[in-house]
């Protein structure tokens, strides 16, 4: 720390001080609006007289945010799993098969990644219709795994790659065949990046949106993200009400920061580094 | 069984290797197949279609791609998204460069530790959350007017997203706000990797500070201003749930954008031909903005 206010001039830091607080400018003013009386038309910046906790109490109960908790939970818990161990798979897969078939594979998958998801919500929503799936959990999860695909494909096979050869061919001349040194060599050298990829596809499912606001009617089985679009539309006028809501929607995404905030910053730093 | 055949010659060897590759992508492929590529197709062929969702189809030919791109509305919408390409990529860039080149040099110990977690919030937040964050701030009594009274500007408040004039940019500056703390770490832990004794030859040589900005920082930054720029005209062009939370799309359609309106054709309009013609649409606009800049920053390397 000494360090670095030795080096750097105060006008920078004084930069730095003054993004800081205008990144936490939208979160102050909406935990001051939260804080009035629920039902009335709160003014700009200002600590109430009496802060209103209750607000957050019946936000919680009018939005079920105990159901939305654990739906949320349950659509991470569909979706994260299976796109890691899908996208670790084949990224070990294409990262062996560098010529031919296997270029034409990797090909297709990154033509995937710049695929904005509007462009094909609409015929999701007649597949998931013929599939019976609409509003229900699965009608996001399953989708997700597949949007996921090209990027988690393409992290995977950047770390398979970056692997020295040598190390496969060992575990070959061990006897050992392509799933046992799949299991025991590859997967446990890749935890950092499986690590890193299991928090950007947890922030990317926790706050996906519009699938939710298109495949699934019913708040209850949206992600918490997506339930905020309908309480926003029911409760909208409420200020304090609607602030409070958004407050405790965003919570357990800031909280996990907060607690893994090196490795949230670490994953998404390399994103940009890699992608 | 397997081990007491005698080994393979390598050709068969090296095929069954491949087939065993194959299997490994074989998972992750069927569902990309099933949820992009099949759905990416059908997306091609509706939008020849003249379809209600419901009833008879018919086709159409390409008369929905020549509403796109000639209908005054629709092509509206789609300034609106180069529009706020300006804001999304060009505020958060500019204002990374100018922090990471005031600062140059590592961010380290505790308060470094503390920017980093606190410029990256709007990036954990959902994105729906930040709208309705900013809403409130540019309401009539948010904090926006409130800091226009307070330094003597009262003539300038308004109601920042219902205003015809104002309400893009306002659109823009959310985005703005979200990108601007992963823009700024990743041009700041970029241009700490530049090597110093550049600075220091260029010093010698008398160099000024904007000279030492266009030889140094500049080109040693190209690959880290190369990612933001793709990452966040991605994020422009394909903007949502912002726009849906924050104006949805009003006034009048001065905030709509292609994502939001290929909902609405598609789901309240059911226009789902001419839906799918703007998601082709929107999906090579992409493309072309994006590939450009992946080239030329890949080249020089």
């Amino acid at each position: 720390m000494k360090r670095w206010i030795a080096t750097t001039p105060w006008a920078s830091r004084g930069l730095i001080l003054i993004l800081m607080a205008l990144t936490l400018l939208p979160f102050l003013s909406m935990l001051s609006a939260a804080l009035a009386p629920s039902g009335t038309y709160p003014s700009g910046l200002e600590w109430p007289e009496a802060p209103a906790w209750g607000n957050f109490a019946r936000a919680w109960e009018v939005a079920n945010m105990g159901a939305l908790l654990w739906s949320s939970t349950l659509i991470v818990l569909g979706t994260v799993p299976a796109a890691v161990l899908f996208a670790t798979m084949a990224g070990f897969g294409l990262a062996r098969l560098t010529a031919g078939r296997g270029r034409w594979f990797y090909l297709v998958f990154v033509l995937g990644l710049t695929l904005p998801f509007e462009a094909v919500i609409t015929p999701l929503y007649y597949e998931i219709l013929a599939l019976g799936l609409l509003n229900t959990r699965l009608a996001i999860i399953l989708p997700l795994i597949g949007l996921f695909m090209p990027f988690s494909v393409y992290w995977m096979r950047a770390h398979f790659l970056n692997v020295p050869a040598d190390l496969s061919e060992a575990a070959q001349l061990d006897g050992a065949r392509r799933w046992q040194e799949f299991l025991l060599v590859q997967v446990p050298l890749a935890r950092p990046a499986i690590m890193s990829l299991s928090i950007l596809l947890f922030l990317w499912t926790w706050n996906q949106f519009l699938l939710p606001v298109v495949l699934v009617q019913d708040p209850d089985r949206r992600t918490m993200a997506g339930a905020l679009g309908a309480f926003q539309g029911q409760w909208g006028t409420d200020i304090p009400l609607l602030c409070a809501g958004s407050l405790i929607i965003l919570a357990p995404t800031v909280i996990l920061f907060l607690i893994f905030q090196r490795q949230f910053v670490a994953a998404l730093l390399q994103v940009a580094v890699k992608g | 069984m397997r081990a007491r055949t005698p080994a393979p010659p390598p050709s068969r060897r090296r095929a069954a290797a491949r087939r065993q590759a194959v299997l490994f992508i074989a998972p992750a492929f069927l569902a990309y197949a099933c949820f992009v590529l099949v759905p990416l197709c059908m997306s091609l062929f509706y939008s020849t279609l003249n379809w209600d969702g419901i009833g008879e189809w018919s086709f159409a030919g390409l008369s929905n791609y020549v509403t796109v791109l000639t209908d005054d509305d629709l092509l509206q919408i789609i300034g609106n998204a180069f529009e706020l390409v300006l804001w999304f990529t060009v505020v958060p860039v500019c204002v990374g460069l100018a922090v990471a080149s005031a600062i140059r040099g590592q961010m380290a110990g505790r308060f470094g530790t503390a920017t980093r977690t606190i410029l990256f919030l709007p990036q954990v937040i959902p994105l729906v959350a930040a709208g309705i964050a900013w809403s409130w701030m540019y309401d009539w009594n948010g904090v926006v007017n409130q800091a226009l009274v307070l330094v003597g500007l009262e003539d300038q408040v308004r109601g920042w997203l219902g205003n015809f004039t104002f309400a893009l940019p306002a659109v823009g500056l959310i985005g703005a706000w979200v990108l601007l703390g992963l823009c700024t770490i990743l041009l700041v832990t970029g241009i700490a990797k530049i090597d110093g004794s550049l600075y220091e030859a260029a010093k010698l040589d008398g160099a000024r500070p904007r000279h030492e900005f266009r030889f140094i920082t500049l080109p040693g930054l190209r690959q880290e201003i190369g990612v933001c720029v793709t990452v966040t005209i991605i994020q422009a062009l394909s903007s949502f749930d912002i726009v849906y939370v924050a104006t949805s799309g009003g006034p009048g359609i001065e905030t709509t954008v292609p994502g939001l309106e290929i909902y609405r054709l598609a789901f309240a309009h059911r226009q789902v031909g001419l839906a799918s013609a703007l998601a082709i649409v929107l999906m090579i606009l992409v493309l072309v903005c994006v590939l450009p800049i992946q080239w030329a920053v890949r080249e020089r390397k």
